[in-house]
């Protein structure tokens, strides 16, 4: 247990070198974030409007778990590449566990989207939007996103070992992410889909995670719905993120083994 | 006597494809075995098995006594392994590198520091040290990969073709650093295409093709039954070839073998320079024209005619046939 952690610990360091060494990775996870909060906060903020209080409040929590719904990619890509360039069998040459290399990989992207929070939070408060109830349930809003980002971590992982080529796993991990983003009440209420589409939105881990971060925040909420999810989105997020963490993870590690053994 | 690796009857299937049909192979300690065999016959399946990367579907075998199937970690914490093609991380230095992996294999922070300068030193990549391995040459990267391999200072070295792509300096200068773990007592199997380096590196070395294992020896035993080295000569005129195959019998130690659509003709000759001379004023004296006359050391393809009656790669197209004498 210790070793996993040592072995994590320094392959994470390895992933914070990568990061400190390619601008456009830092780009990614700081500037562009920026950028999604000046759109949404300026350009729609200023067109639309939502019952009972101001866009740019309601929007941040969309944009937050949207932020970290793209570390599906960020990981797809890192474990791809590694594959290619023959890294992962040096790595499985040495007497580590299996997991470690998993593990530094998604603790690192994570800590990435963490730093993604930090600098939009900071533009967030910026631009007029706040969180109204205080540092516990602002902090337990963070850690929901935080484990939106590494359940999506573990997913991203998981693409890039079944993919495996570097060039396609962009492509795939946005092609799975797009749907899930944008069914979901990260950007409008959901009340003016079809049934159906409600549905599952409702169920998405992602309106989950928005409901609770807009409640915790004390920000504008729009649930009407009287489904599961929506009533009690904190236990909802936590359980079905804990769920499919629970499913990918040994799935990822599995699909490592295999991969890598080839 | 001690033996470092041990195989018995591996096995390995892709779908319908059998990479590896029952493989054995015994390697003492402290000495160096050459898998020697053409492109898809099973060089790299069999390292990646031994050092715990793939498993086999069938056989067994210890490597520096731990079962690789049982005991992979155990395997593991006692081998090196360069793989066919470096695996380095592009984005970090060549220092950053070694000191990764040497933390990896649990020689904690400082230990792995102190090794990492040591092989950078030994590798003659200090000057390079600091730079990201994205602008390494490919002989830097090989050395740089060996150089990991050796961090832990293992008792196994897996080297599986260390020296293909690489410019005659520095396969020598590999050869030589190869040579260096062996008289430290390192066991070594590396596999390569060339039947010289496995002359120069090996102790024994064993063939294998499609999946087979289909001769094994010493270098000096493999090497009589190919036939050493060879004497070609080309001809303008083909017609001349029964008559220079006639004079060429005179120096030979073997049967002549025509070749290149009947416009040369090789023999395997004995060491020395007379065999050469003799061949050379024969010809002269008889006005033949010769448009290229050559020592050739004997290559892959040359084992396996002489192994297996068919060429290596069976890509050659030569319509090779020997003449009877
Ligand atoms: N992952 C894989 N899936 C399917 N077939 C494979 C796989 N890996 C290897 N093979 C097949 O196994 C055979 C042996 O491959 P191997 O890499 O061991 O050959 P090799 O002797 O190392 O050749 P080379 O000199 O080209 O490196 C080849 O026919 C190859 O196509
Ligand atoms: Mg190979």
């Amino acid at each position: 247990m210790k070793e996993l952690a040592t072995d994590t610990w320094i392959l994470a360091g390895r992933h914070m070198k990568h990061i400190a060494r390619v601008p456009e990775k830092l780009i990614g996870v700081t500037i562009a974030p920026v950028v999604m909060v000046l759109i949404f906060g300026y350009l729609f903020g200023s067109a639309m409007s939502v019952p009972g209080g101001n866009y740019r409040e309601y929007i941040m929590a969309g944009i937050f778990t949207q932020v970290m719904f793209s570390a599906v990619g960020t990981s797809a890509a890192g474990v791809a590449d590694d594959l290619k360039n023959g890294l992962v069998d040096r790595f499985r040459s040495l007497p580590m566990s299996r997991y470690a290399v998993l593990l530094g990989r998604t603790v690192s992207d994570m800590a990435m989207t963490a730093l993604s929070c930090l600098v939009m939070a900071v533009v967030g408060l910026l631009i007029g939007w706040k969180a109204h109830h205080g540092v516990v349930k602002t902090a337990a809003g963070f850690g929901l996103l935080l484990l939106l980002g590494f359940t999506m971590c573990w997913i991203g992982a998981l693409i890039g070992l079944v993919v495996r080529s570097p060039e396609a796993v962009n492509t795939i991990s946005s092609l799975m992410v797009l749907p899930f983003a944008l069914l979901s009440n990260s950007f409008v209420p959901l009340d003016g889909l079809p049934r159906w589409m409600q549905i599952i939105g409702e169920w998405n881990p992602i309106s989950s995670v928005v409901s609770a971060c807009r409640d915790l925040w004390g920000n504008p909420s729009t649930v009407v719905s009287d489904a599961l999810p929506a009533q009690h989105p904190l236990a909802a997020g936590c359980l079905i993120l804990c769920c499919l963490l629970i499913v990918v993870a040994p799935m990822a590690a599995r699909a490592y083994h295999r991969a890598a053994a080839r | 006597m001690d033996v470092a690796i041990e195989a018995e009857g591996l096995s390995k299937r892709y779908g319908d494809n059998e990479v590896l049909k029952g493989v054995d192979l015994t390697v003492p300690a402290g000495s160096v075995l050459g898998l020697l065999g053409p492109n898809g016959a099973g060089k790299t399946t069999t390292v990646r098995i031994l050092a715990t990367l793939l498993p086999p579907d069938g056989g067994r075998a210890t490597v520096a006594g731990h079962d690789i199937v049982k005991a992979p970690l155990d395997v593991r914490r006692r081998i090196g392994l360069a793989g066919q093609y470096a695996a380095v991380d592009e984005r970090l230095t060549g220092r950053e590198n070694l000191v990764l992996i040497g933390r990896l294999y649990r020689l904690g922070r400082a230990n792995a520091k102190r090794r990492a300068e040591e092989l950078l030193e030994r590798f003659d990549l200090t000057g390079a040290a600091d730079r990201e391995t994205k602008t390494y040459s490919g002989g830097m990267r090989r050395r740089l990969d060996l150089a990991a391999s050796l961090l832990a200072d293992p008792g196994v070295l897996f080297l599986d073709e260390p020296t293909t792509g690489l410019d005659l300096t520095s396969r020598m200068t590999l050869w030589s650093m190869v040579r260096e773990q062996v008289d430290a007592g390192v066991t070594v199997l590396l596999t390569t295409q060339y039947l010289e380096e496995a002359d120069q590196l090996a102790d024994r070395v064993a063939v294998i093709d499609k999946g087979m294992l289909i001769a094994d020896g010493t270098p000096d035993e493999l090497k009589r039954k190919v036939g050493g080295e060879r004497l070609e000569v080309s001809l303008a005129d083909p017609a001349t070839v029964p008559e220079v195959t006639g004079l060429l019998e005179r120096v030979a130690v073997g049967e002549p073998v025509v070749g290149d659509q009947g416009r040369s003709v090789s023999v395997p000759v004995g060491s020395g320079i007379d065999s050469i001379a003799d061949a050379a004023t024969a010809l002269r004296g008889k006005g033949i024209e010769v448009t290229d006359f050559a020592m050739r050391r004997p290559s892959m393809d040359d084992v396996f005619l002489a192994l297996t009656g068919r060429s290596s790669a069976g890509e050659s197209d030569e319509d090779e046939g020997r003449t009877a004498a």
